[in-house]
């Protein structure tokens, strides 16, 4: 009952090989040159790792997974995440933010479009809700897209906006104002900005803390005319068609926490026995291996609570749970796993000593990458509101 | 085009391997094997070319219960299908009593246009199998190909040597080794494992290939593995502090060594 099956199995190995063969030599370098493997994205679509969660008719290989689509999708971004992080957020984004709104939301004719290169990896895609001024409260969104004529008109900015400024990328999918309800609220529906479009302008990449390999950027739209037909799913339904896939957003965040988290105990385990001090290993020193020990419980803790909001996923897929359940259990296990990571590279970094400040050793890379992991998808503090809130507490 | 590629199970040279101390011979049951990575290129190779084409790759293996593990990671790569030959008394084979299995095999298999290898197994890296089963099979052997194709019923390969590059042909059906310069092996995809559950693997025995086993194992084998030390641990290096006349005590050193 508490493992995974063979089949989970076999590809978590899969995942592992491609990450060590195809990953794990460059990421140093990368990292330190800010650079987007634009080629590494097609040899992960080769693996099919776009298409997990996505029909055969798109290239996809939802039919074959029998059940447990997400949860493959969630061991292929701990098993990236596992060697690079920022790697992990790009398929991470790359299905959930990129694939998925076209998937659920998307006409025939924008899902034959877009998806089959998707899922091939030959393309990008991103998804733009955040704003300067717009985070959690993205209501708050400013952006403004008008019908005149048969063409969207779009003003605006975006900001922190994943795998949206790639050689590859093909299409943004912004959330604008298109009018006002019935109620005086803003109405706010999703408009699919083609890459390259006139007055769609993507920023320098920012300067981040970590996730250096990872492509963001801020966007601006002024004046940026796209047709009608652009509109993706429902007007006056942007807001709420993103909120659904927030829970599975939640849940990728957590399966790339808990990689980080393994990595930051196989380098402690392993450094604590090969590093000597007076004499001998420092992991005969308490103060060291019962450190090592906390490791491991937040490994563990961590893959429980992932791999049963995971689960349960597929579950409601398959239409045997509540979204309700998955919403709450996606938030518990993003909460945990995110801290933990914080927590397990500051352990790591401390039992390496003056070597984990050094940017020569992996988990200097991983200190600099977790913090974001309490921020995206959701802050931790977002993640207690959901939490308090489905306990019933007026939070 | 009908390929068949030979490949072998073998230990993982990640892993602590060894031998068993019965006969001497390389200890297969308990270490971590996997598909000998070798092989992955000739499995490639064969993959392009009836991709390229027509045909069927059928990947063939001899080996214990979990040489099954080398079958599937080809079938997962894209091979139509496999056979398995696993009989406790080909436990300790030579490489003559290994060709004349896999020729068996081959015949019953119904032959093939092409028969592929790896250049060498990672284990025990001897590199004449190859040439025995073209002998067995009566092929023409085309040995350590770095480039490969195939037009008509003629294949053509290059041969990189240390003092020049040979283009070899030979007409077909032959039996062609490649090295680890011919192509970049696939890694499986999601739809290849899935895939792979549902393709046919054959599990044949000595008997069903008419060889008796007196013909293989090890006491079959021309030669005998008399002794097996294992390698003491590499000494601690030596540390020579520079007191003005390093560069000499380094040449020196070299030179005792060997290696000037």
């Amino acid at each position: 009952m508490f493992q995974l099956g063979p089949d989970h199995e076999e590809f978590r190995s899969l995942v592992r090989d491609f990450a060590v063969g195809e990953v794990e030599p460059h990421v140093h370098e990368w990292d330190r040159a800010h650079h987007f493997p634009t080629d590494l994205i097609p040899k992960m679509g080769e693996l099919g790792l776009f298409g997990l969660v996505v029909p055969e008719e798109f290239g996809g290989s939802l039919e074959d997974s029998d059940g447990g689509a997400f949860t493959n999708l969630c061991i292929a971004i701990e098993e990236l995440g596992r060697v690079d992080q920022s790697i992990g957020i790009t398929l991470s984004a790359g299905v959930g933010l990129g694939i998925n709104p076209i998937l659920t939301y998307g006409t025939d004719e924008q899902k034959q479009t877009y998806l089959p290169d998707l899922v091939a990896g030959r393309t990008l895609a991103g998804f733009g809700l955040t704003e300067p001024d717009a985070g959690s409260d993205a209501g708050a969104t400013r952006t403004k897209a008008e019908l005149v004529g048969d063409e969207w008109v779009v003003n605006g900015a975006k900001a922190f906006i994943t795998n949206s400024g790639t050689d590859i990328t093909s299409v943004v999918a912004v959330t604008a104002r298109t009018g006002t309800t019935s109620d005086g609220k803003a109405e706010i529906s999703a408009i699919m900005v083609p890459s390259g479009t006139p007055g769609f302008e993507v920023a320098p990449a920012y300067d981040k803390l970590g996730w250096n390999i990872s492509d963001t950027h801020g966007l601006a739209f002024s004046d940026c005319r796209v047709p009608a037909e652009n509109l993706l799913g429902e007007r006056g339904h942007g807001f709420k068609q993103f909120l659904k896939t927030l829970d599975d957003g939640r849940i990728a965040i957590s399966a790339l926490a808990l990689g980080l988290i393994t990595r930051m105990r196989e380098e402690a385990a392993a450094y604590s026995q090969s590093r000597l001090a007076f004499g001998k290993p420092i992991a005969v020193n308490q103060g060291v291996s019962f450190q090592v020990a906390d490791l491991a419980v937040m490994e563990e803790t961590a893959r429980l609570l992932t791999y049963k909001a995971a689960w349960l996923k597929d579950e409601q897929e398959a239409g045997r749970t509540s979204v309700a359940k998955v919403k709450q259990a996606a938030s518990i296990a993003k909460l945990y796993t995110s801290e933990a990571a914080v927590s397990a590279t500051r352990i790591a970094t401390q039992i390496f000593g003056g070597n984990g400040f050094m940017e020569e050793y992996p988990v200097a890379r991983f200190y600099r990458d977790a913090k974001i992991l309490e921020i995206g998808e959701g802050t931790s503090e977002v993640q207690r509101m959901v939490i308090a809130r489905g306990l019933g507490l007026p939070a | 085009m009908n390929i068949v590629v030979c490949v072998k199970y073998v230990p993982d040279a990640q892993s602590e391997r060894g031998f068993d101390a019965s006969d001497n011979t390389t200890d297969r049951e308990n270490v971590d094997g996997l598909l000998s990575e070798l092989d992955e290129y000739a499995v490639e190779e064969a993959l392009k070319l009836v991709e390229a084409g027509e045909g069927e790759v059928t990947v063939l293996t001899i080996g214990p219960e979990q040489a099954a593990d080398a079958v599937k990671k080809a079938l997962q790569m894209g091979a139509d299908k496999g056979v398995h030959v696993s009989d406790a008394a080909i436990s300790g084979s030579d490489a003559p009593a290994t060709s004349l299995v896999l020729a068996e095999a081959i015949r019953k298999i119904g032959g093939a246009d092409l028969v592929l290898t790896g250049m060498a197994s990672t284990d025990g890296s001897m590199s004449v199998v190859p040439a025995m089963l073209a002998e067995r099979l009566g092929l023409p052997q085309v040995t350590f190909a770095s480039e490969l194709t195939v037009d008509g019923d003629t294949v053509t390969i290059r041969r990189d040597g240390d003092a020049a590059s040979e283009t070899i042909t030979a007409s077909l059906p032959a039996l062609v080794s490649v090295t680890d310069q011919i192509n970049e092996p696939r890694y499986p995809s999601f739809k290849g494992i899935m895939a792979a559950k549902k393709k046919p693997v054959e599990r044949w025995s000595l008997a069903d290939l008419g060889i008796d086993s007196s013909q293989v194992g090890l006491g079959a084998a021309w030669t005998k593995v008399e002794d097996v030390t294992k390698r003491p641990p590499r000494q601690q290096g030596t540390i020579v502090p520079d007191e003005g006349d390093g560069g000499a005590r380094l040449a020196e050193f070299l030179a005792s060594q060997k290696f000037i």
